[in-house]
């Protein structure tokens, strides 16, 4: 009990708690979607193109959550343009432009004379160092992505399952797709302070792939990754605080622990129950 | 709500056009009374054309089948009716305005394959979605919407499957699932991928059933099929299509070999009073089929019921699809 307890008596541990949860759940309620219309490597390129944008908000003295999402918003309707217009393969796309985003973060970071400690956290994350005002302006933002989920839930769950009968019924599905991929990009950025950019992505992921082995329905799935995403990220935060270890990978583990979990044992995919439907058939 | 073509009568299918698409009727005549009207329409993907030159005009109340071989722009075509691609010129009206305006009163149903089945979802969720676009934003689906899809689903036999996911659903379930969501959404169009394609004969007579209660109530259909047998037997017209119309008139039209020799090419075999067999496979000289048939632009539609050797079965009957699966 103590070892409950007792870390909620440090305040930087409590601001830790409550962006676990925020990042938590709108990673999960996103992530539902990316998981579904299968843009897992969009939210890999997007996370890595935020870098140069935290670069440039040190050196123009601007918040980072203002560097990164321009930047991440940036790529994501880019990458978005890119996919309509042009004939190149998704994947070729989003690789090109998303190496190159993070290689332009890289250079300019290393032209930056002196040591830059706060840039160099942003690769790993730090939910610890997280400041009041920081966790103000994520729960607004978190707060913004999870309402306008909400209110386009019917809309981007037709326009994910059967893009072409939304838009022939007149869902806006090319203006669905790019708001998507700006919801995706704002997600990145509530997490990246958290658990930072080479780890985002399984925060997005991870939750919503699991959930998808354990329920068929879509509404169940998505809150079955929010529980996933949140149980996750608050059993990964304790962890790491006794263990003292870096915090963004503990709740990543956490995480890919419990995928792991049902896979082997999920009643849909699991692999156990799928051996034993392999002995069970004549 | 009372249905706007209500009042319009079938007759027009009588004296439709002979061969050659709807360009023999009096243009502004077809486009009043059309549901579908496309006048001189070029469309592509990238820099492929895939449609040249096409006129149309699909009267309400229409049951139509949209026939050829693969490549032939078929589906092309309903994809400029929904909306979905625009053309490269000419025009396009859908129930009197530009393709995607009166979007809410048209149900486009596409290929089975263009969806991920094993997306969590319920026969019941996948009707629901149809209700959704008249739903406007931020509305839930309420009691009239339960009904509709729950009358969609009893209507093509369904309802006990309605809390199944769509993963586990036969080929034939699938289209009945995929037909229920356009009912549910009580369109004055039904814009139809193959509908039919893949699924057994009972299946088929009764989906086909359906589509035949929505026409008699005054509602558009438009299918595209690979199934020239169902084509003629259960659509009341037919337009055969190879990158533009080839022939459009009534469904037997289909059954006509100069028809089909130039909707299909090659050689082509009719068997039976009723059935056609094309037999692309084992006739590859194209280049006399072609000369044998070409040149008679100006024939009469007078469909011809060529006598065979011996009636065609069933059996071959359902091969005449799979034998043009080949092409393109």
């Amino acid at each position: 009990m103590e070892l409950v307890v007792d870390p909620l008596t440090h305040a930087f541990f409590v601001r830790a708690m409550l962006a676990a949860i925020l990042v938590g759940t709108v990673c999960a309620v996103v992530g539902t979607y990316v998981v579904l219309k299968g843009l897992a490597f969009i939210g890999e390129a997007v996370s890595h193109a935020a870098f140069p944008g935290l670069v440039a908000a040190f050196v123009f003295k601007v918040p980072f959550l203002l560097g990164a999402g321009v930047a991440a918003v940036g790529t994501a309707l880019g990458i978005g343009l890119v996919i309509r217009r042009t004939r190149i393969r998704t994947d070729t796309a989003i690789g090109v432009i998303f190496v190159g985003m993070f290689a332009l973060g890289l250079f300019w970071y290393s032209a930056i004379k002196g040591f830059v400690a706060d840039l160099f956290s942003f690769l790993f994350g730090n939910i610890l160092a997280i400041s009041t005002g920081d966790l103000v302006s994520l729960v607004a933002l978190g707060a913004l992505i999870l309402v306008v989920v909400l209110v386009l839930w019917k809309e981007l769950l037709y326009a994910t399952f059967d893009p072409l009968a939304a838009a022939a019924s007149g869902l806006p599905v090319g203006l669905l797709e790019y708001l998507f991929l700006v919801l995706v990009a704002l997600t990145i950025v509530v997490s990246l302070q958290a658990v930072g950019i080479i780890l985002v992505v399984a925060m997005l992921i991870t939750p919503a792939a699991t959930a998808q082995l354990l329920s068929i329905h879509f509404n169940r799935l998505m809150l079955l990754a929010v529980v996933i995403g949140v149980g996750g990220a608050i059993l990964g935060l304790y962890a790491s605080y006794w263990l003292n270890v870096a915090s963004g990978a503990t709740i990543v583990l956490v995480e890919t622990a419990v995928f792991g979990l049902a896979l082997v044992l999920g009643p849909r995919t699991g692999l156990a129950s799928r051996r034993r439907r392999g002995t069970s058939a004549p | 709500m009372t249905h706007p073509h209500d009042a319009r009568s079938h007759e027009h299918a009588s004296h439709l056009p002979p061969i050659g698409s709807a360009a023999g009727i009096d243009a502004g005549h077809a486009r009043a009374h059309a549901d579908v009207w496309l006048s001189d329409v070029t469309a592509g993907y990238g820099d492929r054309l895939a449609l040249n030159g096409v006129n149309l005009a699909v009267e309400a109340g229409s049951l139509l089948a949209v026939v050829g071989p693969n490549g032939a722009g078929k589906s092309t075509l309903l994809k400029l009716i929904a909306g979905l691609l625009k053309p490269w010129s000419g025009r396009v009206e859908v129930l009197g305005h530009r393709p995607g305006v009166a979007a809410r009163r048209v149900a486009y149903v596409p290929q089975a394959e263009t969806v991920d089945w094993q997306f969590p979802v319920t026969v019941e969720d996948v009707v629901m979605m149809g209700r959704y676009p008249a739903l406007g934003v931020l509305r839930r689906p309420g009691r009239d919407d339960h009904r509709a899809v729950t009358a969609a689903l009893e209507k093509v036999s369904m309802a006990q499957h309605a809390g199944t996911q769509i993963g586990a659903l036969s080929g034939g379930q699938r289209r009945r699932v995929f037909l229920a969501r356009a009912l549910a959404s009580e369109p004055d169009l039904f814009l139809l991928d193959e509908p039919v394609t893949g699924v057994d004969i009972t299946t088929q007579q009764e989906l086909m059933d359906i589509l035949e209660g929505e026409a008699k109530r005054g509602k558009t259909v438009i299918a595209t099929t690979h199934d020239l047998p169902t084509a003629a037997e259960r659509f009341q017209q037919v337009a055969a299509i190879n990158r533009t119309v080839v022939a459009f008139g009534p469904a037997s039209l289909i059954l006509d070999p100069d028809v089909l020799a130039r909707t299909y090419g090659g050689h082509v075999l009719v068997l039976g009073g009723q059935r056609a067999i094309l037999d692309d496979a084992h006739h590859h000289d194209e280049a006399h089929g072609r000369e044998a048939h070409f040149h008679e632009e100006s024939r009469p539609a007078q469909p011809h019921r060529h006598r065979g050797p011996r009636p065609a079965t069933r059996d071959e009957s359902r091969d005449a699809g799979s034998t043009t699966d080949g092409e393109g």
